[in-house]
């Protein structure tokens, strides 16, 4: 699958704490060293500030308690939970169909992945196959909610770094295409509800993929447009590289997953290591970024998105016929045998999975979600520390958190 | 000249003007005669602002492929019944007024905590400062409300002042994002006021002048009949024009430098405890000196209101002006469209280590732009773009060093 | 060269600025109110109760009272009250029908799921949008007569799907219609019985309906079947 000399995480660049100042001489000169020792004679008070969960660029409601040395942080703690809604208490005491659409509601960027995953628990619970045809919808749907993922966090990430709206408003535009696709074929934009355990719940129309293939067709443009925009923009370059650097050993540790991990230089990408659904069958290319910063971490999405639209043109061209869904799927009155299942897959912010346990009963005796940028998220003081302020939003910006699936 | 000089658009303001004041007795006719240029400043400006909110906005709209406000409409007072487009949106013409309307009547909140007396002070004294920055511009000709000597110092005095003023609303707010603004707004002010000035001194050096009349005058003639003396048409001025216009940015607070203001760190930075009036008069100043700043860069570099071709000359000269300063104001939008915000300490580097050097090499190259003038001009030229642009390039090279875009490795 | 990045962001933006006079691909916005976009077919919002007859809405409700969507509901949004009385469905069998059905519309979630679980295709999903109230509470909570809506209207929303929900029901009933038949002709055939003289009608005439729902009649569905023999 890889070759391990060049992508086992040794091989990659030793870890370091922080920014590396030697790095990015200059412009970029990052404000690590600035540190002071807290009982320094000439120091002033250390302020606090708190962060959320009403600020502009929190992401919704996280909050971030920050201590404050002049600008630079010398202490973070992120503060989570004023989204709790919950979720993992609602899926054990409602039926497995029944938690399908509020798994929607976790990430709510990335609905379709989320389903992927819950109804791939279930059916390994519940032994049930699924359809070819279905696996083939699963798979494009999977990769154009990842387009769509990353395409916002570009945008957001930019909005961190205060760009008046612009880069968001293109990210947006496309966003809405793919959306638009998600509607028509589901009806709903963002709260899909779309696969069931076995399969899918509607059959795409041939003129369905045919808008799906000239979406996949006209993005390359839109990704040139936008990275003419940001990839080459001095203060990007200046603001991004060095911040935020993640070291492999804290990522393997931390259990990052998804592009965060492989922006550190991890090779591992569920598509590959598990190989669920149909991926084994195609072709494409995982990026892997060298310094685990913030740059690599913004890079590392937009290479994705190039791969992804790869797969996606491989996929588009032997779309088999056939049934949506296993004649034999059970959608009402599901009641998998007692055992537990682990279903997961690569979301678009990481490895997205749903641990159940079934007792035989109509609903899970215990429905446990493991969600990407929860965890993620654990590594944020490691990442701040020793930035400024500035830094820090922008981090947070690049560890693609939406507090739906932080807080569930 | 003369003919145009003489001709009726071109005289007619201070016609105006002296019809208004001529019938008051000769002590009283410069106070009347002041008075009506605060009056007209207040008013054209004034409104050019309600004008330009609008048009950012739409402006910005456009650039994010959206339409941007159009659907304000007049309220129904002010709807013209003989005009039928008066009654409909009117591509949301209507929003400026709503927007005062909004903000005056907006509950003005102080936090219990705050100064209170430099909490009501700040946005006065900003917006006193930037509004009196426009004393020494040069309109159009004679259309300068105070003639000084040292014009251009006075401007950027008074157009310092208003860094002060975002210091002592943060500062007054008992705030930490405002501190935190506020801080940031001094550092901000100490490190970009020296190239702002340092930008200029080229100009000073050779207009032999530092009242704003006296420069525009000595741009006010053609090489071979067709091309401006325009200052910013030379090697040193056209570096001089593109430091003074980055440092105009951080100076008003513009993005890619609205670093007080920064919406995603500091929530709104000094603003962050201002409601209603308040925060109007802050909008307002900011805007005021946005335009006073491009004012001064015409007048500096831009020639002022001179037109750019001598059959041009007879539209008059503060037409000339407006489009100009509309022009760079357009630019100030498009840039705020684009540009992501650098970080604190970024903005110091991009000015005590690129900016500054480079203003004290335009220095040193206006000094040999002086001393070759018996060279030909096109020598002249060259001689003058290379020493700018080698240490640009030099400085440039050196600070984006090693920030190249990478190359990334893939695993199959 | 330092700025030449800038430069190029700047010239996209001046693109795009341009682009959105002329260019339908950057420009997308649609102006709401006045333009209204065609909604996708399977555009869903907040269920409905399909109705087989417009003028008799109550009396031609596909609903049996089966209750499986309350069941299903992930936010328990549904609340159903089982008639006392039975009346004929589509397919001529007596049923019973919802004497109150409310959907709570500020706890729905537009799952879809009870219009995946009916098995009557009773409840479907509406397209109706824009039903902002300045009432929170009553106004978001639809009783049954709000809720009913004509099989036509269905066919006008959702053109596909309604055809396919028609033709499974007609193909439904006529094998019930066939049944029937058969059932009778082997029952005539067995031994000549007496006319069937009580037929389903009569026990659909509701006694305990809910007073604003005008009375059914029972001939009011359309394809009205033959009415079903009663179990010997």
């Amino acid at each position: 699958m890889s070759a391990p000399s060049e992508n086992s995480p040794s091989a990659v660049r030793p870890p370091s704490s922080g920014a590396d100042p030697s790095a990015f001489p200059g412009l970029t000169s990052a404000p690590g060293s600035n540190i002071r020792a807290v009982n320094d004679p000439f120091h002033g008070d250390l302020l606090e500030v708190s962060m959320g969960p009403h600020h502009p660029s929190t992401h919704g409601v996280f909050r971030m308690m920050v201590t404050l040395d002049g600008e630079v942080v010398v202490k973070l703690k992120p503060v989570f939970g004023y989204l709790h809604r919950n979720h993992e208490k609602l899926g054990e005491n409602t039926t497995y169909l029944a938690s399908m659409p509020y798994t929607d509601r976790l990430d709510y960027l990335c609905s379709m992945t989320n389903n992927w995953a819950y109804a791939l628990a279930v059916e390994k619970l519940a032994g049930q196959p699924v359809p070819e045809r279905a696996e083939y919808i699963r798979l494009i749907l999977a990769e154009l909610t990842r387009l769509l993922n990353h395409v916002c966090l570009a945008g957001f990430l930019l909005q961190d770094c205060g760009a008046s709206g612009t880069p968001l408003m293109y990210a947006f535009r496309e966003r809405e295409k793919i959306l638009d696709l998600f509607e028509s074929l589901s009806g709903s934009r963002m709260m899909c509800n779309y696969q069931r355990f076995g399969g899918c719940r509607i059959d795409p129309s041939a003129e369905w993929l045919d808008r799906v293939r000239a979406l996949v067709a006209g993005f390359p443009r839109f990704l040139d447009e936008f990275e003419r925009l940001i990839t080459g923009n001095e203060i990007m370059m200046a603001r991004t590289p060095g911040v935020g650097c993640l070291s492999p050993k804290l990522a393997i540790s931390a259990g990052i997953t998804g592009p965060m991990l492989r922006a550190a230089g991890v090779d591992y990408d569920l598509r590959k290591v598990d190989g669920y659904g149909i991926y084994p069958r195609y072709k494409f290319r995982v990026p892997l970024g060298a310094h685990g910063d913030t740059y690599d971490r913004y890079m590392i999405r937009v290479l994705e998105m190039r791969e992804s639209l790869g797969l996606l043109e491989q996929v588009m061209k032997d779309i088999p016929g056939g049934p949506i869904m296993d004649p034999k799927a059970k959608l009402r009155g599901l009641r998998p045998k007692a055992g537990e299942a682990y279903g997961r897959i690569e979301g678009p912010k990481g490895e997205i999975g749903f641990f159940l346990i079934s007792d035989g009963s109509p609903n899970p005796y215990r429905y446990r979600v493991r969600p990407p940028s929860f965890v993620n998220l654990t590594v944020l003081e490691d990442l701040c520390l020793g930035h400024t302020i500035a830094d820090a939003v922008i981090i947070l910006g690049s560890i693609d958190i939406v507090l739906g699936e932080v807080d569930r | 000249m003369s003919a145009t000089n003489d001709a009726f658009l071109e005289t007619f303001p201070v016609t105006l003007r002296d019809a208004a004041t001529n019938w008051l007795p000769a002590p009283w006719n410069w106070l009347a005669q002041g008075l009506i240029a605060v009056v007209a400043v207040l008013a054209i400006f004034g409104s050019l602002f309600a004008i330009l909110t609008l048009v950012e906005r739409k402006a910005l709209g456009r650039v994010q492929n959206r339409p941007g406000p159009n659907r304000t409409g007049l309220p129904y007072t002010a709807r013209l019944p003989w005009l039928k487009f008066t009654e409909g949106k009117i591509f949301g013409l209507g929003q400026p007024m709503a927007d005062g309307i909004k903000m005056l009547t907006k509950e003005d909140i102080v936090p219990r905590e705050a100064d209170q007396v430099l909490h009501f002070i700040a946005p006065v004294a900003m917006l006193a400062m930037s509004l009196m920055t426009f004393a020494v511009i040069p309109f159009g000709r004679n259309l300068v409300p105070v003639e000084l000597d040292a014009s251009v110092l006075y401007f950027f005095a008074a157009g310092a002042a208003t860094e002060l003023a975002v210091f002592m609303a943060g500062w007054g707010s008992r705030n930490k994002f405002a501190l935190l603004a506020a801080m940031r707004a001094l550092a901000q002010l100490i490190s970009y006021e020296l190239p702002l000035i340092l930008s200029f001194v080229p100009v000073v050096m050779i207009a032999g002048s530092l009242s704003t009349v006296g420069i525009v005058a000595a741009q006010s003639s053609w090489h071979w009949g067709f091309i401006p003396h325009w200052y910013v048409l030379t090697p040193w001025g056209f570096a001089g024009f593109l430091i003074f216009m980055v440092s105009a940015l951080a100076e008003s607070n513009r993005s890619p430098f609205d670093l007080p203001e920064a919406e995603s760190e500091l929530i709104a930075g000094h603003l962050t405890e201002y409601s209603g009036f308040k925060y109007a008069l802050f909008f307002m100043a900011e805007y005021l000196g946005m335009t006073a700043l491009s004012g001064m860069a015409v007048t500096l570099f831009l020639g002022g209101w001179n037109a750019p071709l001598p059959f041009l000359q007879f539209i008059p000269s503060y037409v000339w002006f407006a489009v100009k300063l509309l022009t760079l104001l357009m630019g100030f939008i498009w840039i705020r469209a684009t540009l992501p915000r650098l970080r604190m300490d970024q903005l110091m580097h991009l000015s005590w280590k690129f900016l500054v050097p480079l203003c004290l090499v335009n220095l040193a190259n206006t000094t040999v732009w002086h001393l070759t003038a018996s060279l030909p001009l096109a020598v002249r030229w060259l001689l003058c773009a290379v020493i700018i642009v080698a240490p640009f390039t030099l400085i440039g090279r050196s600070l984006t060093k090693g920030v190249a875009p990478r190359t990334y490795r893939y695993a199959e | 060269m330092l700025g030449s990045g800038l430069l190029q962001g700047l010239a996209v933006t001046a693109k795009n600025l341009v682009g959105s006079f002329h260019d339908p691909a950057r420009y997308t916005t649609v102006e709401y109110p006045e333009v209204k976009e065609q909604l996708p077919e399977s555009f869903r919002n907040f269920p409905f109760l399909v109705t087989d007859n417009a003028t008799d809405p109550m009396g031609a409700l596909r609903c049996v009272a089966c209750q499986i969507c309350e069941k299903e509901c992930p936010p328990q949004c549904i609340y159903i009250e089982k008639s006392k009385d039975k009346k004929p469905d589509a397919t001529g069998k007596p049923q019973l029908y919802p004497a109150v059905f409310a959907i709570d519309t500020s706890v729905c979630m537009s799952c879809q799921i009870c219009v995946e679980v009916c098995p009557f295709d009773a409840i479907k999903m509406d397209q109706e949008f824009e039903i902002a109230t300045t009432d929170r509470f009553s106004a978001l909570l639809l009783n049954r007569e709000q809720l009913a809506k004509p099989n036509t209207y269905f066919h006008q929303i959702r053109p596909t799907e309604a055809a396919e929900v028609d033709g499974r029901l007609t193909a439904e009933r006529k094998a019930a219609e066939e049944k029937a038949k058969a059932a009778a002709a082997a029952k005539a055939a067995a031994a000549a019985a007496p006319k069937p003289a009580a037929s389903a009608v009569p026990t659909a005439t509701p006694a305990a309906t809910a007073p604003t729902a005008p009375k059914p009649a029972a001939a009011a569905t359309p394809a009205v079947p033959t009415p079903e023999k009663p179990a010997p």
